[in-house]
C-alpha cells in the first residue's frame, strides 16, 4: 500500500517537474511548388510553436497571410482565391511526438522523430504522419521537418487555366527554433 | 488512512497528466491571442485593379511592379447605324503605373481625346487593417496633372491655361469578401482650352463592387457635380462594369456616358446622357510585370 502511494506521489511530483514546455513565436513554414510553368515559394517566419517534454505535444498555429511570397499578385491570388484567408485565416497542426521515449531533451543530441497528429487548412483537418530531427543544443531545441501535402486533400481547387502553374503535391518545411521556455 | 488517500493521489496524477495535455493547447491559444494583439494584418483586394472603372480605386500597385494599362472607349449607341453605333469611333488612353513604396503610386499616361498628358500620384494616407491597429478604412490621396495639348482656335496663348489638376480623395472600405464601397471626394482646377465657364469643380463620388464569382466582379461608378460648379451642357458620369481577372491581367469592360480617361475630363467635363443612349461600350486592360529586383526579394505586404 505505501509503495503504491509513493510511487503515485512520485509520478505527480515528476509529472510537474518535468512539465517542460518550450515555445517560440517566429518559427519558419515554407512551401514549395514544383509547377511546369514556374516554381513557387514562400515563407512564413512568425509560426507559433509549443512543444510538451513531458507529453510529447506538439501544436503548430500560423496566419495564413503571414506567407510572403516573391510576387505581390501571387500573395493575393493564395490568400484571396486558394486558401480563402478572410473565411479561414488560420492554419493548424496539433500532434504527437510517438517516440517520446527515444528523445532526451535534458541531453545534447540530434534525434529522429515521428509526429502524428491533425493538420486542420482551409476548414479541413486531416491526420498527417511525419518523421522529423529534434536537435538539443546546450539545452535548447530546435526542430525541422518536410512532408508533402495534396490540395485536394484540403478542398483547394486549382483553376484550370493555372493548372500548370501550380503543382497538386505541396512541399512543407518546417523549422522551429525554441528559445522560450516555461 | 491510505486507503482514503490512495483515490485522490490517483485523481491528482490523472488530472496532472490531463491538464498538461490541456496546457499544450492553452499555451498555444495564448500565443495567438498575444501575437494577434501584436500584429498589424492588412485588408487585401479591395478591388481587383487600381481602378474602379473610369476613376481610381483606392488599391496601388504593389512596389516594384509595372502596370501596363490600355484603356479603350468607343463612341456613343446613339451616333447610330452609320457610326455602327458607336464601335466606328475609338478613344485610347495607354498608360504606365508604378508602385514605388507599399503606400505610392506613380502613373503616366495620354490619351487621345483631347490630346492630354497626365501624371498621377497615389498615395495611401491609411490602410484598412485588424489586429493591432484597428483601421476600418483605406484612405487614399489621388491628385492628377493633366497637359491638354489640343489644337484649338484661338489658339491658347498662355502654356498655362492648358495644365489642370484634379485632387481626389478616397475613402474605401473591403466591407466582406465580396462586397467594397468607396466615396470620392474631389477638387478640380481645369485647363482653359474648352473655355469652362467656372475654372473649378467640386464632386463627390460613389463606387463599389460585389464580386459574383472568385474573379469576377460586378463594378458601378458615379462622380456628382456640385450646382455652381458644374459647368452648363455638362453631365455626372454614370458607369457600370464588370471586371475579369485571368492571372496577371485584368479587363475591365463597362458602360458609360464619357469619353473622358483622365480624372478632369470624365468628372468635370461629360456631355453624354444616359436618357439620350449617349452610352459608349468601354474597356480597360491591366497586365502587371515585375521589374524591379525589389518587387522579388522583399514582402510587400
Amino acid at each position: 500500500m505505501k509503495k503504491s502511494i509513493v510511487l503515485i506521489v512520485c509520478i505527480v511530483l515528476s509529472a510537474h517537474s518535468f512539465a517542460q514546455k518550450f515555445y517560440t513565436k517566429n518559427g519558419l513554414v515554407s512551401f514549395y511548388s514544383k509547377a511546369t510553368v514556374e516554381d513557387i515559394t514562400a515563407d512564413n517566419n512568425e509560426v507559433l510553436s509549443v512543444i510538451n517534454t513531458a507529453t510529447g505535444d506538439m501544436q503548430f498555429s500560423l496566419l495564413n497571410t503571414g506567407f510572403h511570397f516573391k510576387k505581390a499578385l501571387m500573395e493575393e491570388h493564395f490568400n484571396e482565391d486558394y486558401m480563402e484567408s478572410d473565411k479561414y485565416p488560420k492554419s493548424t497542426f496539433k500532434g504527437k511526438i510517438t517516440n517520446l521515449s527515444a528523445i532526451n531533451f535534458t541531453k545534447d543530441g540530434i534525434y529522429n522523430t515521428a509526429v502524428t497528429g491533425d493538420l486542420t487548412m482551409h476548414g479541413v483537418t486531416n491526420t498527417i504522419t511525419t518523421n522529423g530531427i529534434i536537435t538539443i543544443k546546450n539545452g535548447a531545441v530546435s526542430a525541422t521537418s518536410k512532408f508533402k501535402i495534396k490540395l485536394t486533400d484540403y478542398k483547394i481547387v486549382i483553376p484550370s487555366v493555372v493548372k500548370n502553374n501550380i503543382a497538386e503535391t505541396i512541399d512543407i518545411t518546417v523549422s522551429c527554433n525554441y528559445p522560450n521556455k516555461l | 488512512m491510505f486507503k482514503k488517500i490512495l483515490p485522490i493521489l490517483f485523481c491528482l496524477a490523472c488530472v496532472s497528466v490531463k491538464t498538461m495535455a490541456q496546457d499544450t493547447t492553452d499555451m498555444l491559444k495564448q500565443l495567438e491571442t498575444d501575437s494577434a494583439k501584436q500584429t498589424i494584418v492588412y485588408t487585401k483586394a479591395t478591388f481587383k485593379t487600381t481602378r474602379l472603372i473610369n476613376g481610381h480605386s483606392v488599391e496601388t500597385t504593389a512596389p516594384g511592379v509595372l502596370d501596363v494599362r490600355i484603356d479603350h472607349r468607343f463612341g456613343y449607341v446613339s451616333s447610330g447605324g452609320y457610326n455602327l453605333f458607336g464601335l466606328d469611333e475609338s478613344n485610347v488612353r495607354i498608360g504606365f503605373d508604378y508602385g514605388l513604396t507599399k503606400t505610392l503610386m506613380v502613373g503616366v499616361g495620354h490619351t487621345a481625346n483631347q490630346k492630354t498628358y497626365d501624371f498621377l500620384a497615389k498615395l495611401k494616407i491609411l490602410r484598412q487593417s485588424t489586429g493591432k491597429v484597428n483601421m476600418p478604412v483605406t484612405v487614399d490621396y489621388v491628385p492628377t496633372f493633366a497637359i491638354n495639348t489640343l489644337k484649338v482656335f484661338p489658339a491658347i496663348q498662355n502654356f498655362s491655361d492648358r495644365l489642370s489638376l484634379a485632387n481626389v480623395l478616397i475613402i474605401g472600405r473591403k466591407f466582406s469578401d465580396n462586397l467594397s464601397l468607396q466615396i470620392m471626394p474631389a477638387y478640380i482646377i481645369k485647363d482653359k482650352v474648352l473655355s469652362p465657364v467656372y475654372d473649378h469643380c467640386i464632386a463627390i463620388g460613389v463606387g463599389g463592387r460585389e464580386k459574383i464569382s472568385k474573379h469576377t466582379s460586378i463594378d458601378a461608378e458615379y462622380y456628382y457635380q456640385l450646382p455652381g460648379t458644374q459647368d452648363p451642357g455638362t453631365t455626372n458620369v454614370f458607369s457600370i462594369g464588370v471586371d475579369i481577372e485571368t492571372g496577371g491581367h485584368v479587363f475591365q469592360i463597362h458602360l458609360t456616358n464619357t469619353q473622358g480617361m483622365t480624372d478632369k475630363a470624365f468628372i468635370a467635363e461629360t456631355t453624354g446622357k444616359w436618357g439620350n443612349g449617349d452610352i459608349g461600350l468601354g474597356f480597360n486592360i491591366s497586365r502587371v510585370f515585375n521589374v524591379s529586383a525589389k518587387s522579388k526579394n522583399t514582402p510587400w505586404h
